[in-house]
């Protein structure tokens, strides 16, 4: 009788009460509770993950993560309304607009009656009952299931949303997705969103992540994406989560055949956040492009850690990320690229590049490169460093003050992230880039 | 008072011991065109850079006054609002950063210094492409990054472009003439020239009579070793022009 009783740390406890709460309150469907108990049992063997886990080597969850919060429950009228309200102030990207209230689909406040056609929106908490084959898809991949943040959410798997996006649509602009965490007691949040793009079709969505400041509520949201054959998908994010806020977002995508796959993350909020991107190339002839620019000042810690599996051959990944560090803020980039045996032809290049602007800030980087095919273009590369004084130099000999120029060359140094996102059809990508650039001058220029 | 009063300024690279202006001296009126010759090594992109306000340089002794003001305490930009301006001898490339958002933010942080508000975009797009079409300054060249993808004498020109925008009191123009051919040369002397008033004047640094063909100098200054060592008239340019600097270098060694 050896058995080994784990200690629990006090967020671990929560956390195995919660669920053992919503268990007992019993799943809307049997395949959910399924789902549920297989994230489950994945986060009761390994508890939350620490430095002593390859993977999270740089972001120990468990250190920064003292405590859960109780999850969060649907919101009621009064919570809605100040949602609104809240809403209602962050500027529109694109078209259609659909909001989430800490973690729940709220049909009230989005543009239900505007979708365009071949768009088909539902709840997640409908679309799971009565759906087998969306259930099938929730599962994920191999590489996600076996991720303590994605196994965490599925453990809590309830609400969020369904988007698909009918064979041959184009859908003309951009689904502006809000997902608002509300003010008063912190809680944990937890959503799902499943898009899945069909054959041949052309769609974009823009989520925004948004809470209060001053409140310490932790996130955990997973997006899963289907990109079909022929189809092109253009996902953009903006993490401006409250500066106390815990963020953690799970991407999880499969590119088809012929198909292109475009996702760009701008992150400055939260004072603890993980973006992890896991993509998979499911089909031959297909590019995706990976990118996301990191602003972080103070204390904050952000960690963007990717795995792009070239699970076939032809295909092409580039992946591009820019950390602009401040004060003693801490970056993390991981970024893995697998070349499977079959998976001749791949061209994968990688690229981390990192801009200090004081001497306090950290940046991890760890590229892993693991090639198993021998007819591949491959390549990784890392930068870090201060802005180029010859540059700086140069301004300020025009008269430009020293705040003034840093904020130009760091717009320069982002824009090269950003500018050539949403290079497939849809045009009005221009709205999402000009909002991410504002953003990136009014974080400058709040320094000074 | 003298527009630009330099005395005794002695520096030196910040990260070696070598000393390059050594205790320099030299006066630039108002209204005066000053060229500067010296052979290579003579310290003449030293001075430029020192006055301008570049890190790389420690002044370890001496003044320099723009209008009786001290500038070598000042920060880079604050000698340009000053009325300070430093044509590059080697204008540099900025990636990302557009010629059209560069000359703004330039001309806007002239204007704020001055109390005045940020110039309206019809003005702006009117006054550079007035000045870019004098000096020869494409469409096409003010809608790329800073410098990215400018021939050596493009690069050149917009240094000009620059100065003619921001209309500075005391402009030097470190080896302006390096890399132009004929016709840019005219160009560049053109713009130069256009902005000579009583109330402005230029050091230019070359090492070439040549340039001193169409910017008339009123006085040539000869520097070497870290020193201002001769004085004259244009007839000076001509005659380093004919004899080389060995004569009067080596009489001041």
């Amino acid at each position: 009788m050896n058995a080994v009783t784990p200690i629990r740390t006090a967020a671990e406890q929560s956390l195995i009460s919660a669920y053992a709460a919503l268990r007992a309150a019993g799943a809307p469907a049997p395949a959910v509770e399924d789902l549920r108990a297989q994230g489950y049992s994945r986060f009761e063997a390994s508890g939350l993950p620490h430095r002593r886990v390859e993977e999270w080597k740089y972001t120990d969850l468990r250190a920064m993560m003292r405590e859960a919060k109780p999850l969060a429950g649907a919101p009621d009228a009064s919570t809605l309304l100040a949602a609104k309200v809240a809403v209602g102030n962050i500027p529109r990207i694109g078209g259609s607009r659909l909001v989430m209230v800490d973690g729940f689909y709220s049909p009230e406040l989005s543009d239900t009656g505007t979708m365009p056609d071949g768009v088909k929106v539902t709840s997640l908490a409908n679309a799971i009952v009565g759906r087998p084959e969306i259930v099938a898809r929730l599962a994920g991949s191999a590489a996600a299931q076996a991720n303590a943040a994605f196994a965490l959410n599925a453990a809590f798997l309830t609400d969020g949303l369904v988007i698909e996006i009918a064979p041959g649509t184009d859908v003309g602009h951009v689904l502006d997705l809000i997902s608002i965490t509300s003010a008063g007691e912190a809680r944990l949040i937890n959503a799902r969103v499943l898009v899945l793009v069909g054959e041949g079709a052309s769609a974009g969505i823009v989520e925004t992540h948004v809470g209060p400041a001053g409140t310490d509520y932790q996130k955990n949201v997973a997006l899963q994406v289907v990109v079909g054959n022929g189809a092109t998908l253009e996902h953009g994010r903006r993490q401006i989560e409250g500066d106390q806020a815990l963020h953690l977002a799970t991407l999880d995508a499969d590119v088809g055949a012929g198909a292109h796959f475009d996702t760009l993350t701008l992150t400055t909020g939260a004072a603890v956040s993980r973006s992890q991107l896991f993509t998979r190339f499911v089909g031959e002839n297909s590019k995706a492009t990976l990118r996301g620019v990191t602003m972080l000042r103070g204390r904050q810690h952000a960690d963007t850690s990717l795995l792009m599996d070239h699970a076939v051959p032809h295909c092409e990944s580039k992946e591009l990320f820019k950390h602009i560090l401040d004060n003693e803020a801490h970056g993390v980039f991981q970024g893995k690229i697998i070349v499977q045996p079959v998976a001749q032809k791949t061209d994968g290049r990688m690229m981390s590049q990192t801009i200090m602007l004081a001497e306090g800030p950290a940046m991890d980087n760890k590229p892993e490169l693991e090639i198993f095919a021998d007819d591949v273009a491959c390549g990784h590369g890392c930068t870090c460093g201060e802005l180029d004084p010859d540059l700086m130099f140069y301004l300020k000999a025009r008269g430009i003050p020293h705040g003034e120029a840093e904020a130009l060359l760091v717009e320069a140094f982002a824009r090269e992230a950003i500018e050539d996102f949403g290079e497939g059809p849809l045009g009005v990508v221009e709205e999402l880039r000009e909002a991410m650039l504002a953003t990136i001058l009014d974080w400058m220029r709040a320094r000074a | 008072m003298s527009l630009l009063e330099i005395k005794n300024l002695t520096a030196k690279l910040a990260d070696e011991d070598k000393q390059i202006l050594n205790g320099l001296n030299l006066t630039v009126e108002k209204g005066q065109v000053a060229a500067i010759m010296g052979p290579n090594g003579s310290g003449k992109s030293t001075l430029s850079y020192v006055l301008a306000g570049r890190e790389d340089y420690d002044v370890t002794d001496g003044e320099a006054l723009l209008d009786g003001e001290n500038i070598l305490e000042l920060a880079p930009d604050e000698r340009a609002a000053k009325g300070l301006f430093l044509a590059f001898q080697y204008p540099i490339e900025i990636p990302g950063v557009g010629q059209m958002t560069f000359l703004k933010a330039a001309i806007n942080a002239q204007r704020k210094k001055n109390g005045l508000g940020e110039i309206s975009t019809p003005e702006f797009i009117k006054l550079v492409n007035g000045k870019a079409k004098e000096l020869g300054i494409s469409q096409d060249m003010l809608r790329r990054s800073v410098n990215v993808g400018f021939s050596g004498g493009e690069k050149k020109r917009n240094e000009i472009l620059q100065m003619s925008l921001l209309a500075p009191k005391l402009a030097i123009l470190d080896e302006t003439d390096s890399g132009l051919d004929i016709d840019a040369l005219k160009i560049v002397a053109d713009g130069v020239n256009a902005m000579r008033s009583p109330d402005r004047a230029f050091v230019v640094i070359t090492h070439y009579q040549r340039l001193l063909d169409y910017i008339r100098p009123d006085v040539v200054h000869v520097m070497a070793g870290g020193q201002i060592v001769k004085s004259g008239g244009p007839e000076l340019a001509l005659e380093l022009e004919a004899n080389g600097y060995a004569d009067i270098v080596g009489k001041a060694a």
